[in-house]
This record gives structure tokens, C-alpha cells and sequence, in this order.
């Protein structure tokens, strides 16, 4: 079974639809108990840094976290649910993230922003989420982005600046982009994703 | 390492329904708008934006129920907008799967809806509409009302420049002049917004000729936005991207199916 983390952030329904192609059971819960023992918790996200923190903070999501890396349970961040990840963020003033990855994700700096629309991606050549997808775009839509090599293996893509847009860490995994938004690519990702539970 | 130019289809919707003609193959039904955003996306749509022109309560209850069978099936972003009055219809928009919504009427006559909007879900989610016409306004650029029928006097340009400091993610920019024409987007124009914009601008309104979608990329547009000339199939979404790529723009690439 996969969860998918509710807590107060967005339309879960796109990301539940998408999970749920790949045959697996999907429950959207911000239930303590069923987070930390499904197969695979998949943590989304859509607003700001801060808002999305306190979100997770009310359901002690943090906790649910930490403790499935603990257990070797694989967690999936998508978007702001990567960011808060990191250690802080600098959307509205400074706030501290969960602090898996011990950096920060800030502005990017580039003359549109935000950064909305289709991407490249340089995967890391090892990489599980990427398999025969190294040449495929993702939909991204953000503003701010961490810019240092966190984690074992890191992919990268340029928006006026070069930006981590996905990390995969042992039992955490995190995109900047949303797979479920990203067509035939991104299902193919989150199959990807899933095929490694 | 591009971020594409986008390619968005745009169906006007109402009770359910897609109205304004479309002549399509291969579709068991023409009016379905699920059937056709899927097709779309099937086609290389990198976007869809679903504008309800519904005029009752009962009309807009049924795209909601469009909005979320939609999204079941189709993973592309979806925009919706028309008839958005408030907080409270974007997270119903939202919650049914819609991940943008586009807002004008409602922002002209009050523009704290667009920061009560981007605090409460994020500037990302929405997209300012502003349909506009050439007219003696201080930049030559007037915003219109009900549908580009009525002038509201203030100028398009200065409403743009506030509607980005409030907070708005995205400009759709629509010329009332090109609508319909099939002459070209307003170039004038888009050159006129990018200059004072610096988030993403989408260009809709004139489409006719491959031609005229790079221009609009040459004026600054980041996304280009149609309806009827894909409705119409007098250009697939495939032959706007082939003839963008061969022209060295951009474009993402759909695997053949």
C-alpha cells in the first residue's frame, strides 16, 4: 500500500489517480500509524515553505518521517514536500525544514520566475527514478530551489541557475517537478518509484 | 537544458459541455470535454485551460464534476477559469483537481481577491486573465470586461504591473483586437507586457498561422494558448511543435503512440 501524506496541502487527487495506475493500493491518510507503515509514503505539496511546514508540524508529519527512514521505509517528496526536506528554507523570511538534507533551498535566480513549465533533467547515471527517461521533460512550477548536492544521487536542471531537481537518498526520494503532472514521463517515474518498495 | 515553450489548448466549457465549434476526428463525441482534454493530451498538449462560461450555479457545479473526471485521467496541468469570485471557489477548484485557475472580472473590480488567493495557495496557482485592447490609455493598451464588449479605462499595462506585485503567478494575455482573427497575436502587445512583467506571460488571441506562434515567442511569450485553431484542426498540436522545433525553439517531445 502507498500513502499519501494529507496534510492540508493541495489537490491530493491527481497524485492519488497517478499512484493508483500503477496497480498498487493508494490510500490518502494523515493517519500517524498507516503513514509510517505503508509501503511507500509519498509526501506532496503545493503553496509556501512555511505554510506547508506548519501543515505538516499539526499532523507531526515530521515524526512520520523520520521515523520510516529509521525504519528503511522509502518516503517520496514532490515539490514543496522535497523542500521541506531540507534543512531550511527561505521563502517569507527563514524557516527550519525537517532537516533530513542539511542545507537550504532559496530563490532562484533567473529572469522569469516562477520556473513554470517543462524541463530537461541531467539524471545521475545510476539512477532508479530516471530509468529510460534520461531524455524525457518534467512540469515544474516553483520559485525557489536547492542549489548544493545533497544525498547519494542527485539529478539537475537549469532555470536561470543549475538547481537540484531531484535527490534519491537510500530510503528518501525527492523531485522538484510534479511526476504526476509530468504525462507518460512522470507515470513512468512513479512506476519507477514504486517498483523499488 | 530548456525549460519548453508551451503549448496550451484552451475548450470553452458550459453545463458540461465544450461550446464554440469544434470539427474533430476520431472523437465519439465532440461536445465530451474529458474526451477532448484527453485527447489533447494525447496529442502533446502541454496544458489545457478550461474556461467555464457557464451562467448558473448548476452549470458551474457540472464543471466541477468535468474538472474531477479530468483529472482522473489526464496528467497535464489543467487550468480553470471563469466565473471565480473568491477564496472559497478556488480551493473548490483546486480540491477537484484543477492546478491553476485563471481570475479577471472579479480582480478588476477587486484586486485584494489576487493576494487573498496567492497567501492562502500560492502565487503558482493562479493565472491573471486580462483581456485588452488597443485604446488612448496612457500605454495604448485598455483592459476590457464581459468578454472585450465593455472598456474599464484602465490601462493594461499598470493593471499587469500591480497584479504581479500582489502576487499573481502567470499572465494570460488576451487581445480582444486579434480574437477570432486567425491574423496573428497582437506582437505589440506581448513586447508591451513582457517589458513590465516578469512572471510567465501566455499570448492568446490571433493565432492563425504557424508563423504567428513563433513571433509571439519572438515578442517575449513564454506559452502560447489556442482554441479554435486546434478545434478547427486547421493545426494539429503536433505540426505547432514540429514547426517550432525545426525553428530551433524548445518544445517538449511526445512519444509517439
Amino acid at each position: 500500500m502507498i500513502a499519501i501524506l494529507d496534510y492540508g496541502s493541495g489537490n491530493l487527487r491527481s497524485a492519488e489517480r497517478a499512484f493508483a495506475i500503477t496497480g498498487e493500493e493508494v490510500v490518502v491518510t494523515s493517519d500517524y500509524k498507516t503513514a509510517v507503515e505503508a509501503n511507500g509514503l509519498v509526501v506532496p505539496g503545493v503553496g509556501a515553505f512555511a505554510a506547508c511546514m506548519q501543515g505538516l508540524l499539526a499532523i507531526n508529519g515530521d515524526s512520520i518521517i523520520r521515523e520510516r527512514i529509521a525504519q528503511e521505509r522509502p518516503v517520496l517528496g514532490i515539490c514543496i514536500g522535497m523542500q521541506i526536506l531540507f534543512a531550511t528554507g527561505t521563502e517569507h523570511g527563514k524557516h527550519s525544514g525537517v532537516g533530513i538534507w542539511d542545507s537550504e533551498v532559496s530563490l532562484l535566480d533567473a529572469p522569469i520566475l516562477p520556473h513554470m513549465g517543462w524541463n530537461t533533467v541531467e539524471p545521475d547515471s545510476s539512477s532508479d527514478l530516471f530509468k529510460g527517461l534520461e531524455s524525457e521533460s518534467f512540469y515544474f512550477v516553483h520559485s525557489y530551489a536547492a542549489k548544493t548536492a545533497v544525498g547519494k544521487k542527485q539529478t539537475w536542471t537549469t532555470h536561470g541557475q543549475k538547481f537540484l531537481s531531484a535527490v534519491e537518498d537510500g530510503y528518501v526520494s525527492a523531485t522538484q517537478f510534479h511526476p504526476e503532472k509530468s504525462g507518460d514521463a512522470g507515470l513512468t517515474l512513479i512506476k519507477n518509484w514504486v517498483s523499488t518498495l | 537544458m530548456t525549460l519548453s515553450v508551451r503549448i496550451i489548448a484552451c475548450l470553452d466549457v458550459t453545463d458540461g459541455r465544450v461550446v464554440k465549434g469544434v470539427n474533430f476526428t476520431n472523437l465519439v463525441d465532440a461536445g465530451d470535454p474529458v474526451e477532448m482534454a484527453a485527447l489533447y493530451g494525447v496529442e502533446g498538449a502541454d496544458e489545457l485551460t478550461f474556461l467555464d462560461i457557464s451562467a448558473s450555479v448548476v452549470g458551474r457545479e457540472t464543471t466541477l464534476d468535468v474538472v474531477r473526471r479530468t483529472a482522473e485521467q489526464v496528467f497535464i496541468p489543467l487550468t480553470v477559469g471563469g466565473g471565480i469570485r473568491s477564496v472559497a471557489d478556488v480551493d473548490r477548484l483546486l480540491r477537484a483537481g484543477a492546478d491553476k485557475v485563471s481570475i479577471n472580472t472579479a480582480a478588476i473590480a477587486r484586486p485584494e481577491l489576487i493576494a487573498e488567493i496567492a497567501d492562502r495557495f500560492g502565487s503558482q496557482v493562479l493565472v491573471l486573465s486580462v483581456d485588452a485592447r488597443r485604446a488612448r490609455t496612457d500605454s495604448g493598451f485598455e483592459v476590457t470586461t464581459h468578454g472585450g464588449r465593455e472598456g474599464s479605462d484602465i490601462d493594461a499595462l499598470a493593471w499587469v504591473e500591480k497584479a504581479c506585485a500582489l502576487g499573481v503567478g502567470e499572465i494570460l494575455l488576451n487581445s480582444m483586437d486579434a480574437d477570432g482573427t486567425r491574423a496573428g497575436y497582437d506582437i505589440g502587445m506581448i513586447k508591451a507586457v513582457r517589458e513590465v512583467s516578469k512572471v510567465p506571460l501566455i499570448a492568446s488571441g490571433g493565432a492563425g498561422t504557424l508563423a504567428d506562434f513563433s513571433a509571439a515567442l519572438d515578442a517575449g511569450a513564454d506559452a502560447l494558448l489556442a482554441a479554435s485553431v486546434f478545434h478547427f484542426g486547421i493545426h494539429r498540436i503536433g505540426d505547432v511543435k514540429q514547426y517550432l522545433r525545426s525553428h530551433n525553439y524548445p518544445v517538449r517531445a511526445v512519444a509517439s503512440k
